[in-house]
């Protein structure tokens, strides 16, 4: 398939593009999306070719954009809403919870809510521990909603197309780390990654790194320091937090009988826990060590660059954790 | 006290119509309330609406079958005023699969798709943004359908309502924000919940057209100021109004003392402003040979809800396959 690198950015604001040139019903909302071309300019151009109508500035309204965003949804349109930081939407917790997530279920399948919920993600720029967050698990928690969380470009753009498209809600978490790294963008606009598929981003046979978005990045770079060390792991991209690819991981965890878990959020009642728990009630017969996690340090982030970065999860830390079980 | 307050009086059957679908609202919630002290309808949610059907018949009066219907929490007068059928509705209490959302919503989650009523929603103020956002779809869409959202006074001091009401403004999105003031958030009465107990001036804050304070226990006068606030939603944009009601039934059905703490007060409003009462009186001096229609129409919202009963307690609930049914649209 033919390709272009590109910045996760780009790929994200090409399949919002293309997605809504294929569909009249897709419109973006949210707030600095238009007029200022999105704080993090996936959005740009899209005002200046899409108009007011579908590409809506909003005030400062996180209950009324994620609320009015699954009415429109309801209603037959496809809204794609923004969270400038996924910390706001912290503020929309009960439209995305009790309103998104469960509708569907509570009117017993009257009505569907095809959305997406676009927020910006992540840590380690200095941004203080109100905003410095990737609380994904919390929003995978809960079941009516999807969580996808991708790592390259090209995902990026194949899972964005696949959320607007689906018809259920989707927390679409996007790292601000990721936006500006390249990487190929396939030249498709009907390039779709189904809901719930993870990927193998390296092979291996020692050991076996579960991660998603930047934990993945880690993993890669962990997995190259191992492999001069004579530690060959395997790399499992989750993709999505919730349908979450379990036979994916179990697939690599026969072959390799030993894992580590890698993520950026916090690690009490986490991605980590909840993988270390299906691995030990569905794999125990095949584990040869215990599964390790890494991920942030149980803290709020300070702003002091110095302190900031320890309490982060890095390549380092990945290496050290699967030399305590190799 | 008479009703209308001045404004013309529709025809007969326009009032002997409104007649119908409040006793048979009286007559639904009083008959969920028995069957709840006989355990016939279990659960810990039950909010009735004796005493407020003025509003929302005389309200959904003044919205075409096109237009959109949602509301709180306290939904059941809301959706039998919309015309959906008492049996399923009957059915939802009790939990039954033949309910309107198949036993799974209970009587918070009412709702009728193909009435275009969206629901009731048990998170107070939950359901404003999603009034704002279904009036957006008819907006976008370019069609001139307009949203009356039901709000209860308690949600209009939390976010919901603030944000909500504030974008359907800057929007101009067709919406009527009624609120129906009962005088109680449960138990804290709008004057110590509200520095202006006058919820329609607010109107003013949000630069949309304040439709005032009207009799909500008038079905005529709610009518009237209803015809024009949604002619102003259909052609220009968002409107804040008030009725002032009661409820009979306290907060809900686990509010059990709101008849001694309330005791003077509800014989007051029960005494002088019972909405159906009113309507009754009235309509046997417009029309003095309106009598045996009205008892006639007593005696069916009887036989219908005794039906809706029978049609509840004998369907089936729901099974295990219900149970994890239509979390997602597969």
């Amino acid at each position: 398939m033919a390709a272009r690198n590109q910045p996760m950015r780009e790929a994200l604001r090409k399949a919002l593009r293309e997605e809504m040139l294929r569909d009249e019903r897709v419109f973006v909302m949210g707030e600095e999306v238009g007029k200022w071309q999105g704080t993090h300019r996936i959005t740009r151009g899209l005002y200046e070719e899409f108009g007011a109508r579908r590409v809506r500035d909003t005030p400062i309204s996180e209950m009324a954009i994620c609320g009015a965003a699954v009415g429109a949804a309801m209603a037959g349109l496809r809204p794609v809403a923004e969270m400038m930081t996924i910390n706001f939407a912290f503020l929309a917790l009960d439209a995305i919870v009790n309103h998104a997530a469960k509708i569907r279920y509570m009117f017993d399948g009257q009505f569907s809510v095809p959305l997406v919920f676009r927020a910006a993600s992540g840590w380690g720029d200095q941004a203080t521990a109100s905003h410095s967050h990737a609380p994904e698990p919390i929003f995978a928690h809960f079941p009516g909603l999807y969580v996808a969380a991708p790592a390259t470009p090209g995902d990026a753009y194949g899972m964005l197309k696949t959320a607007i498209r689906d018809e259920n809600p989707v927390l679409f978490s996007e790292s601000i780390a990721l936006y500006p790294k390249p990487g190929p963008v396939p030249d498709d606009e009907d390039y779709l990654l189904p809901v719930g598929e993870g990927a193998i981003r390296r092979e291996g046979a020692d050991v076996t790194l579960v991660a998603w978005a930047r934990g993945v990045e880690w993993s890669l770079q962990a997995a190259r320091q191992l492999e001069r060390e004579g530690v060959d792991c395997e790399v499992v991209d989750m993709r999505w937090l919730r349908p979450l690819d379990m036979d994916l991981v179990y697939e690599s965890f026969r072959k390799t009988n030993r894992c580590v878990i890698v993520e950026e959020s916090l690690p009490m009642y986490s991605f980590g826990s909840e993988i270390a728990a299906g691995i030990q009630e569905d794999m125990f017969d095949y584990m040869d060590a215990p599964v390790k996690r890494v991920s942030a340090m149980d803290l709020p982030l300070p702003y002091a660059r110095d302190i900031e970065l320890m309490a982060l999860p890095d390549a380092d830390k990945v290496v050290a954790a699967v030399k305590e079980i190799v | 006290m008479d009703i209308a307050n001045g404004a013309a009086l529709p025809d007969r059957d326009t009032l002997l119509d409104w007649y119908r679908q409040m006793v048979l609202i009286r007559e639904f919630e009083e008959t969920c309330y028995e069957l709840y002290e006989e355990k016939r309808i279990t659960g810990v949610y039950l909010h009735l609406y004796s005493g407020q059907e003025a509003v929302g018949v005389g309200a959904l009066a003044a919205i075409e079958p096109r237009d959109h219907a949602i509301t709180s929490y306290r939904d059941h007068g809301v959706a039998l005023a919309r015309g959906v059928d008492p049996g399923p509705l009957m059915a939802e209490m009790m939990g039954k699969r033949s309910g309107v959302s198949g036993g799974k919503g209970g009587s918070m989650h009412l709702a009728s798709r193909e009435h275009n009523f969206w629901g009731g929603f048990a998170i107070v103020g939950g359901h404003l943004p999603l009034a704002a956002g279904i009036a957006l779809e008819a907006q976008y869409s370019g069609r001139d359908d307009v949203v009356l959202c039901f709000v209860g006074d308690g949600s209009s001091n939390n976010g919901y309502f603030h944000e909500a009401l504030n974008l359907s403004a800057v929007w101009r999105l067709p919406v009527v924000w009624l609120i129906e003031n009962n005088l109680y958030g449960m138990g804290t009465h709008i004057v110590e919940a509200s520095g202006q107990p006058l919820l329609h001036k607010r109107a003013l804050a949000y630069g949309m057209r304040d439709g005032g304070r009207i009799d909500g226990q008038d079905v005529v006068a709610v009518n009237c100021a209803l015809d024009e606030a949604v002619a102003h939603a259909r052609s220009e944009g968002p409107v804040l109004l008030e009725a002032l009601t009661y409820r009979y039934r306290g907060h809900g059905v686990s509010d059990r003392q709101y008849n001694v703490r309330l005791k003077d007060e509800l014989e007051e409003w029960k005494a002088e402003r019972d909405p159906i009462t009113r309507l009754g009186a009235c309509l046997e001096e417009a029309h003095p040979d309106s009598r045996p229609a009205m008892s006639a129409l007593e005696q069916a919202a009887r036989d219908q809800v005794l039906a809706a009963v029978k049609f509840a307690e004998e369907s089936p609930a729901p099974d295990a396959d219900d149970l994890v049914r239509n979390v997602y649209v597969e």
